[in-house]
């Protein structure tokens, strides 16, 4: 068995492997499938200062080898998770993470202040790049200049892990991952979804009641790696690559773009067991070729 | 509800979040073609298959489509214990459900399940008179919910509709649990038009109305049933990914927002729902 564990800052991951958020719930809903505390970390469900109903239905259109959603932040809000989802998590033996959303600087910044006090969340995840929300939100993530401002304010106030989730809809995603590492920022994650579209050609209508949508699964994940490549050489932070992985043998093929850890989102809703398929994958994979720990392949892809 | 009780709920919402789902490798029995658009395929396995309830669905891979990405939701049919199959009748709507409708006896397919909240089972079962309704490949859930309710002692009587008799399925089989009454669009069997124009709906009188089916046709139903103050649940069929509540993407509004129809349905009592009935 091959060493697994990667640092995120002052994150210990036992194995490189975690869940992107808004495709595992809180973790509970997929218990029934893997043991929870096999999968490095689990980046729960975007949480934003005040409940949200998110977008109306029709929310999901599938694509060719992928899908696209406009689900539009829908959660409770941060005193509910404070109150009634904490207490279920706090104890799953992985690290708990979650994802922070918001609309304005303030609200990113209030929501952050109160994870903070979580003991049992070790690490937030910024989220400055959803596309499915009208205000904000992504707006940050597409400028440098909106990326330091929020990452500024919320490292203020909060203490532990901050990841920060980019957005690849813009022209320069290094820029936007230079300003996030300058700003105080511990990691970033990348890629959030691909701004699409689907219509259905009988109807002469759109497919999604937001008429665009964030795209994933596995036909973006060339998109996806060249981003990762790219800022895995633009910044000195960890980078965690998300974006169409389906298996390990992708999960490796990030990690040698210079992932230190991926992330896996729409895989998930094909075989709610990938996590530790993949974790188990990449054992084997350093195994086969000597490695003893899986820090040894990180950027380690020869050009 | 008064004197409906649920099969096995907790409190409302979180009754069947504690039946365990299963991610399985089954073997197919069978594959039969009702006609040219439906496909009636049996799974086994070596091992006894997990409890299901009537309204429980299955998220399906199809495996080999280059154009199917997620899984398929399909609703429980029907479950023999006898044999230890599973049924699941497929409706050939797109690429995914016509790739699913080549499988072969002893392919493999695999299914997580059981997904969802089940049907409102009637406590005294010997006193109330429950309908049916199904429309089209609607009326899949409705076999096994027959046949449970008739286990519990009750006579359902089933009303199903479709555009033609070739579409009115497992006819058969209905008819052994209770009685049938049919509406088909051109006439071809039953009384012509829409279930909610079959006669018996203003000569009888029922206590519970199950419905699935086309949305138009399960607004009806619920309209029919409020306007007669009868107790009505709807399953539905909203569009979705991951099937287990992690997504959002199926929601539907309800009187406590948008709830996921993978998880806090797909059966609803349609006072639950926003619709304009």
């Amino acid at each position: 068995m091959a060493d697994l564990s990667v640092n995120i800052g002052n994150l210990k991951l036992c194995n490189p492997v975690m869940t992107a958020s808004g495709t595992f719930g809180y973790g509970k809903e997929y218990e029934d499938f893997v043991d929870l505390e096999k999968i490095g970390g689990i980046i729960v469900k975007g949480t934003t200062l005040h409940h949200r109903e998110g977008n109306p239905y029709p929310r999901m259109a599938e694509t060719p080898m992928g899908m696209l959603n406009a689900v539009g932040l829908q959660n409770k809000g941060v005193d509910y998770f404070v109150e009634h989802i904490y207490p279920q998590i706090k104890d799953i033996h992985t690290n708990m993470i979650v994802n922070v959303s918001g609309s304005a600087v303030e609200d990113y910044v209030k929501t952050a202040g109160i994870i903070n006090e979580l003991d049992h969340i070790p690490a937030i995840e910024l989220n400055i790049s959803c596309p499915n929300v009208k205000q904000g939100g992504m707006a940050f993530g597409v400028s440098a200049c909106g990326c330091s401002e929020v990452v500024k304010a919320v490292r203020n106030v909060y203490k532990k892990t901050l990841i920060v989730k980019l957005s690849p809809n813009v022209t320069d995603i290094t820029e936007i991952a230079r300003a996030a590492e300058a700003s105080g920022a511990d990691s970033v994650s990348l890629i959030n979804t691909l701004l699409g579209m689907a219509v259905d050609a009988e109807k002469r209508r759109p497919v999604l009641s937001t008429i665009t949508g964030g795209m994933s699964g596995a036909a973006v994940k060339p998109i996806a790696l060249r981003m990762v490549w790219q800022v895995a050489k633009a910044v000195n932070i960890p980078v965690i690559g998300l974006g169409g992985i389906m298996g390990w043998k992708d999960a490796v093929e990030f990690m040698l773009a210079g992932a230190t850890a991926i992330q896996i989102g729409t895989a998930n809703f094909i075989d709610p067991a990938i996590t530790v398929k993949v974790s188990e994958g990449i054992n084997d994979y350093l195994e086969r070729h000597g490695y003893t720990s899986v820090k040894d392949i990180i950027g380690a892809l020869e050009v | 509800m008064g004197k409906f009780v649920y099969l096995c709920r907790e409190n409302e919402f979180t009754q069947f979040y504690f039946m365990k789902k299963y991610i399985l490798d089954l073997v197919v029995t069978q594959n039969i073609k009702l006609h040219a658009n439906y496909v009636l395929i049996k799974l086994t396995h070596a091992n006894p298959l997990p409890e299901m309830l009537p309204g429980q669905f299955a998220e399906i891979r199809i495996d080999g489509s280059n154009t199917t990405f997620l899984r398929r939701p399909i609703s429980i049919n029907y479950v023999d214990k006898a044999t230890n199959e599973v049924w699941f009748l497929v409706q050939l709507v797109g690429d995914g459900t016509r790739k699913l409708a080549t499988v072969k006896q002893g392919d493999i397919v695999n299914l997580v399940m059981p997904l969802g909240n089940g049907f409102t089972m009637p406590q005294d079962a010997t006193k109330v008179k429950p309908l049916l309704v199904g429309g089209g490949v609607g009326t899949a859930p409705m076999l096994m919910l027959g046949a449970e309710l008739v286990k519990m002692g009750c006579e359902p009587a089933f009303l199903l509709g479709a555009r033609s008799s070739k579409d009115l399925l497992q006819l058969e089989h209905f008819e052994r649990l209770g009685k049938v009454y049919t509406t088909t669009e051109d006439g071809s069997m039953g009384e012509k038009g829409y279930v909610t124009q079959h006669s018996i709906l203003h000569t009888d009188r029922f206590d519970m109305i199950y419905t699935c089916g086309p949305k138009p046709m399960m607004v009806s139903v619920a309209k029919y049933a409020k306007a007669h103050g009868i107790e009505c649940e709807v399953s539905l069929e909203n569009r979705m990914a991951c099937g287990v509540g992690a997504c959002l993407c199926c929601v539907e509004n309800t009187d406590e927002g948008h709830l996921c129809v993978c998880k806090e349905g797909p059966v609803f009592n349609i006072k639950k729902l926003l619709w304009q009935i």
